[in-house]
């Protein structure tokens, strides 16, 4: 899922001031899952908001909405008939969302309330780490399931590099190396004659580097 | 020992129950402190929900901090179900600290707005 952070009150509070009238709008999916936008973060943002601007003695209207998706045109229509009742919404959907809000509503200004920080998996209570980096072209058949891409600092694809020590990168104890992670997990499949195969240049055109990027499904366009 | 009369106690299964946003909504009601009792560490009937509700405590109280109304003015404590004498300790404790720093800003903003008006 897409991971995202809480931005800091004091940011938001900022970016708010000038407005009189807001709304928090969550989104129902990864960001609810990561704990940085869904229902309760609304929640938790509006009264925080409320309360800042009442001590200041600048009480604003500041409602709260989560929606199922803020990625979806279906369901973003469900804020249209109140559109005018805001001059600006605090979205809390990743940088995805923020932008669909945006392009939707032309004349609302769309303030992010998150900072939206990648591709990851829940690993433990609390922490999110990195997983994919969406190049446009997996090779995770080749490289035991562990993505060399996302977790190799220097998205070494045949590894290591001279920086790998004890199983750990070169940027400190905290980061496996990832091609430590792929021998292992090699050797545990038995197909470390894998390993011996040199992996072609990759074709970076399908990355960011190839710039925007969209899918276009001919077979399920109507 | 005499407990305060001027705080209201509103009872839950659990504190594991308790969520960030009871905090809040509660100073944002104008409430001038706010402090959670719950069972001692390691004693939780559900394992973790004292924990649960510490960590939620200190998330109200950073907010309360950055919004202007002072994570001071909330607080957990743990305590036995049979030490009743503790809890009245504690909510003395708790009311003087709260009577020292005051009435809470959105209470005397709402004060302020409703003169006004």
């Amino acid at each position: 899922m897409i991971i995202a952070e809480k931005k800091p009150i004091e940011e938001i509070i900022e970016e708010v001031r000038n407005y009189d009238r807001l709304l928090i709008l969550g989104c129902n999916e990864c960001v609810t899952v990561c704990e940085a936008g869904g229902k309760k973060e609304v929640e938790v943002l509006a009264s925080a908001l409320r309360m800042y601007f009442i001590t200041q003695g600048n009480e604003k209207i500041i409602k709260e909405k989560t929606i199922e998706r803020q990625c979806d045109h279906e369901y973003l229509e469900e804020i249209r008939k109140n559109i005018d009742e805001y001059d600006a919404i605090v979205s809390l959907a990743c940088g995805v969302g923020v932008q669909f809000a945006a392009e939707k509503y032309l004349t609302t200004p769309l303030i992010p309330g998150v900072n939206t920080v990648c591709l990851g998996a829940n690993e433990d209570r609390g922490l999110w780490t990195e997983r994919c980096q969406a190049c446009g072209s997996c090779v995770l058949a080749r490289t035991g399931g562990i993505c060399p891409v996302s977790r190799c600092a220097k998205r070494v694809l045949n590894g290591p590099c001279g920086g790998s020590t004890n199983g750990k990168c070169e940027l400190g104890p905290d980061t496996d190396c990832a091609w430590q992670l792929i021998i292992d997990r090699l050797k545990a499949l038995g197909k470390m004659d894998d390993y011996e195969k040199i992996a072609p240049i990759k074709d970076w055109s399908t990355d960011r580097a190839g710039g925007p990027r969209t899918v276009t499904r001919e077979d399920v366009k109507i | 020992m005499k407990i305060p009369s001027n705080f209201r106690i509103i009872r839950l299964p659990c504190t594991g129950k308790i969520d960030i946003i009871h905090i809040l909504r509660a100073f944002e009601k104008g409430a001038d402190g706010l402090y959670v009792v719950g069972c001692m560490e390691g004693d939780c009937h559900f394992n973790e929900g004292n924990f649960r509700a510490r960590k939620r405590v200190e998330q109200a109280a950073k907010i309360l901090d950055q919004v202007g109304v002072g994570g001071e003015r909330v607080r957990m404590y743990n305590l036995s179900s049979g030490e009743g004498p503790l809890f009245a300790q504690y909510s003395i404790e708790m009311v003087n600290k709260i009577k020292e720093l005051g009435p809470s800003p959105i209470r005397l903003a709402k004060q302020n707005k409703a003169k006004a008006a």
